[in-house]
């Protein structure tokens, strides 16, 4: 419909070609993005709330089940791609983040498991997806953060700077956690956190590792990648860079940033309003009270 | 023997669940879908987009849209 957005990092109806592609062959990845969801997850039993109607975002199947173990009876699994939304487990939608169809208030509970990370407008995203939560949801996010992939984004880049002479970005680039927190004030949701979590993950051959990356449907999507076909020795000479471990294997850790974000609710802590005190800070620390212009001490 | 009744006649695109009826809007203006049963797609007024429905799934993505005429 509209011509590509110049700004845009992400060319989205690829993404949305990979994972119709990958919908077929994403069971061969699903511990993988399980073991994620886990981690994500677990912050659900760190909390006394009960959650009865969730948005699973981009989970693949790996999220949806765990919700329905979880209790929570109303599951919707929304995805870019319409096959990779029929087996995620949901009431499945055909949806994309930038883009949400939902009223207003329609979830108590967000879960994007890995999947905000091809997202252009990532504030525009979090905005809408704080007005589909009641007040006091839960939006709780995974992303790949910086560091993700890194030995293979610096072997493919020394690689093809030895054959061309120049670069590409064949590896997304990722969010710092720094910023992930600022966004999430930004979009209005109250207590915001961001941390990071690293998922130790290894694969037998590096060749292995990019089978599996395809299979989930997280091949190069950077609007800016380059369109010709890569020389023949790009890849065997960028894979020869990766140093095995001394067990033979190749490490590939994801370093996970989860984002926890709540709508704001009046029963939430929040700072009071200056001047509210009933009491005086002085009386409190058993301390006499100076004027600002007084010096201590005199 | 057997009661035979007619065969319900096939919803094109399939049945969405109602579950999903309720909350879903027009995902660019937000405002309300109509359910256009006989046809399968779930009809923007306002943003003149009618949205389809494949084996019960809402496709709710303003590239896949059918433009409405007029």
């Amino acid at each position: 419909m509209a011509a590509p957005d110049p700004a845009a990092v992400f060319d989205r109806r690829l993404v949305r070609r990979r994972r119709d592609r990958a919908a077929a062959t994403v069971g061969g990845v699903v511990p993988i993005l399980e073991a994620a969801a886990e981690i994500l997850l677990d912050r659900l039993d760190d909390t006394t709330r009960r959650f009865t109607r969730a948005l699973d975002l981009g989970g693949r199947g790996a999220v949806a089940p765990l919700l329905r173990a979880r209790g929570i009876p109303f599951v919707v699994s929304q995805d870019l791609s319409v096959p990779m939304a029929a087996r995620a487990g949901g009431l499945a939608v055909a949806g994309d983040e930038e883009w949400l169809p939902y009223a207003p208030e329609s979830f108590d509970l967000v879960i994007a498991s890995l999947s905000l990370h091809w997202v252009n407008d990532l504030p525009g995203a979090l905005i809408q997806l704080r007005r589909a939560l009641r007040p006091d949801g839960l939006f709780l996010a995974s992303l790949p953060g910086l560091g993700t992939l890194g030995p293979l984004r610096a072997a493919f880049a020394e690689a093809e700077a030895e054959l061309r002479g120049g670069l590409s970005p064949r590896v997304s680039p990722f969010p710092e956690l720094r910023d992930l927190a600022g966004l999430l004030q930004r979009a209005g949701f109250a207590l915001p956190v961001a941390d990071a979590q690293d998922l130790p993950l290894a694969w037998r051959t590096p060749m292995g590792l990019l089978r599996d990356l395809r299979a989930a449907g997280e091949g190069n999507a950077v609007a800016a990648r380059d369109p010709r076909v890569p020389p023949r020795a790009l890849f065997p000479m960028a894979l020869a860079r990766l140093a095995p471990e001394p067990d033979g294997t190749f490490a590939a850790p994801l370093r996970l940033l989860v984002m926890t974000g709540w709508a704001p609710h009046e029963s939430q802590s929040k700072p009071a309003r200056p001047g509210s005190a009933d009491a005086r800070l002085a009386d409190a620390l058993g301390t006499v009270e100076r004027s600002a212009g007084e010096r201590a001490g005199r | 023997m057997s009661e035979t009744t007619e065969p319900a006649a096939p919803v094109p695109g399939g049945e969405v669940d109602p579950a999903l009826l309720e909350i879903l809007v027009c995902p660019v203006t937000k405002g309300p879908l109509r359910y256009d049963r006989a046809r399968g797609e779930l009809v923007s007024e306002q943003a003149g987009l009618a949205y389809p429905i494949r084996d019960g799934i809402p496709i709710m993505l303003p590239d896949e849209a059918r433009r409405l005429d007029g």
